[in-house]
């Protein structure tokens, strides 16, 4: 038999069953599927949450009031917690591997300028925050390094606030009104995007102080500290509750180093990873399952057919092989719908975020269809086997 | 030329022996046109089976064309069964979904033949045998004497020495029984050996030679010309 006539006879009986085989190959197609878009977007997503993170700055610890016993944070309304002060972030400075110290308080406030209006998300921070966590000034400069209590009412805009306030006109010195009082517009700030649906533009800044009095709060949200690089985030992490403890009498904060956050980020990536294998696995052996069903199915659907290409002279490994050889086609089509499928997978998520680099491998979707076609073998071979140990006469007779 | 030397074959119904064959001898010349007959049981298809090669016998020797082919192996047996021995059904066994042009081919796609010898020779016997203009039709599309036609186009395509045909018009009308035992006498003439199995009368009165056989034995002395 010529391999291109033995193909085509493989072939012609899997389509002659359409639906059928369609239905088989979808199994692995899902599960090459998922394999395909867990090796094209695995390295990329890796690197894609690692600079999401890391884009504020790698030496970074964040203290926040209340003990965080799970991965929440729970709110600072417990009442034997004591608050952050400005006064704990100014202590914190005098540790000679913290550089910076931002004292953050965060809320959501209406902004105003020259009768349009923006709901917005208000950060009131220190002028350490541009460095701290690399932010970039696009015009102008960022808050100035004034005392806690006596700061001046100035503000900086994120970017998109700029444009849906100003559009293309000066905002520079601009006076702005935020919750019933007058900012001066200090800066603008370069375009930072989205961090995990976060619309990092959509936001302005002021002093601590003030938004303090604007959200009519005495304590601090959260303290970031900017550690030296050469110091260990735990080392550093040790002294900050050295010293807060103290401070406080007991231990009514959390300290989250940038590393423990990347560990835990991992580890919700490898759940993620081995999620997604898991159902390109199963999905496999499903589909496995499904080509040895119905590759037994045609075999007692097809004797009278095998008993007829005994009499023809076919030898019994020759049944084997084109039995083997319509699971094989079978599980290949599957494998090609489930290429079609990660690619496309892939190519929609890199669609939806821009960011996050897609890139399938020719040798990885080779690999892949391989795959396929080694689970298409190893399902057939209990019914090709079969037909194969068949006595053409019993076969023949079978109608 | 087919000589068979005491074949015996025994099959095993749970604790009993059933014997399909008891020392059958029969020689049938190159060309010969017999027609096997008897009863319901009597052997008939057993003995089709061994002359075919699809079973082995449990004793006796089987000679075709010179060649002790009782005693070869499976791989040897196949390669006679395509290239020596055609066979014709009851049933037809066609493979429904192929055309009549693809299962007439199949002989020779399964022996290696390339395509465009495959596309001469499978239209010249579609034509021979009236199918010409049904070349596309799926089994299903044909009637049973089509179909049947068919099938004795596949049996004879690789120009075999031996056609084996088990009650091929068993499964037929009266006219389209005639047509086919017609198309088969043509093949005979041809210089095909033609053994058919009947359990009609009159077709068996058609051939030149008739070999009855009664519970596993061929009656009658051992298969020697009893026409007249
Ligand atoms: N595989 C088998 N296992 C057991 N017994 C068998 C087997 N094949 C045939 N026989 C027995 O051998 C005997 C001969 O069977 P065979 O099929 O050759 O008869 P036949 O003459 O072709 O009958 P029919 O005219 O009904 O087709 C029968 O008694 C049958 O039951
Ligand atoms: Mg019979």
């Amino acid at each position: 038999m010529l391999p291109f006539d033995f193909f085509r006879y493989t072939l012609k009986s899997v389509t002659a069953q359409r639906l059928r085989s369609l239905l088989t190959a979808t199994g692995i197609a899902i599960g090459i599927g998922a394999v395909v878009l867990l090796t094209s977007l695995g390295e990329g997503l890796q690197q894609f949450v690692l600079a999401e993170f890391t884009q504020f700055g790698t030496n970074l610890i964040s203290v926040n009031p209340g003990k965080v016993t799970t991965h929440g944070i729970s709110g600072a309304l417990i009442s034997n917690v004591r608050p952050l002060t400005i006064e704990d972030a100014r202590i914190l400075k005098n540790i000679p591997q913290i550089i910076d110290t931002v004292s953050v308080v965060q809320g959501n406030a209406a902004i105003e300028s020259g009768g349009r209006q923006r709901r917005t998300t208000i950060y009131g921070v220190d002028a350490s925050a541009a460095r701290v966590w690399r932010f970039e000034v696009a015009a102008g400069r960022f808050l100035p390094d004034d005392p806690p209590r006596a700061a001046r009412s100035f503000v900086v805009l994120g970017s998109k606030v700029r444009r849906e306030l100003f559009g293309s006109s000066q905002a520079l010195g601009a006076r702005v009104r935020i919750g019933g009082e007058l900012f001066r517009v200090l800066g603008t700030m370069e375009s930072k995007g989205q961090m995990l649906g976060f619309d990092l533009d959509d936001s302005v800044y002021i002093p601590t102080g003030k938004a303090m009095a604007l959200f009519n709060r005495d304590s601090l949200m959260e303290i970031n500290l900017l550690h030296s690089a050469g110091s260990s985030s735990t080392t550093v992490a040790e002294q900050v509750k050295k010293v807060l403890v103290a401070r406080h009498g007991s231990e009514d904060f959390s300290i989250t180093t940038q590393e423990k956050m990347l560990e835990v980020l991992g580890g919700v990536l490898d759940t993620l990873t081995f999620a997604v294998g898991a159902i390109g696995g199963i999905s496999l052996l499903v589909g496995g399952v499904g080509i040895l069903t119905i590759m037994s199915i045609a075999v007692n659907e097809r004797t009278g057919e095998i008993g007829l290409l005994r009499a023809m002279g076919v030898e019994r490994n020759q049944i084997l092989a084109l039995f083997l050889g319509e699971a094989v086609v079978l599980a290949a089509i599957g494998g090609l719908a489930g290429l079609g499928l990660g690619v496309g997978g892939s190519w929609l998520c890199s669609l939806l975020i821009p960011a996050l680099p897609a890139h399938t491998s020719w040798s990885y979707a080779a690999a892949a269809e391989l795959l396929a076609v080694v689970v298409g073998l190893l399902a057939g071979v209990l019914p090709a086997r079969r037909a194969a140990a068949l006595h053409p006469v019993e076969a023949l007779r079978a109608e | 030329m087919i000589q068979l030397r005491h074949i015996e074959r025994v099959f095993m119904v749970g604790e009993e022996e059933v014997h399909a064959l008891r020392d059958v001898s029969i020689t049938a010349e190159a060309g010969e046109y017999i027609a096997i007959m008897g009863p319901s049981g009597s052997g008939k298809s057993s003995l089709l089976n061994i002359l075919g090669l699809l079973d082995r016998p449990d004793s006796g020797a089987y000679e075709l064309d010179g060649t002790l082919v009782s005693n070869l192996d499976e791989k040897q047996q196949a390669a006679i069964r395509m290239h020596k021995i055609g066979f014709v059904f009851q049933f037809f066994h066609l493979v429904p979904r192929l055309s009549a042009f693809d299962n007439v081919a199949l002989p020779l796609v399964l022996s290696g033949v390339k395509p465009d010898e495959r596309q001469t020779r499978v239209s010249t016997a579609l034509a021979a045998f009236g199918l010409g203009n049904r070349a596309r039709h799926r089994p299903d599309q044909l009637s049973g004497g089509q179909r049947q036609r068919v099938a004795i186009a596949r049996a004879t395509i690789m120009q075999p020495s031996v056609i084996l045909a088990d009650e091929p018009t068993g499964n037929l009308d009266r006219s389209s029984g005639i047509e086919v035992a017609e198309i088969l006498e043509e093949l005979n003439h041809q210089g095909m050996t033609l053994i058919m199995v009947t359990h009609d009368p009159d077709m068996g009165k058609r051939s030149r030679r008739q070999i009855l056989m009664v519970d596993g034995r061929v009656e009658g002395g051992k298969g020697e010309d009893r026409s007249p």
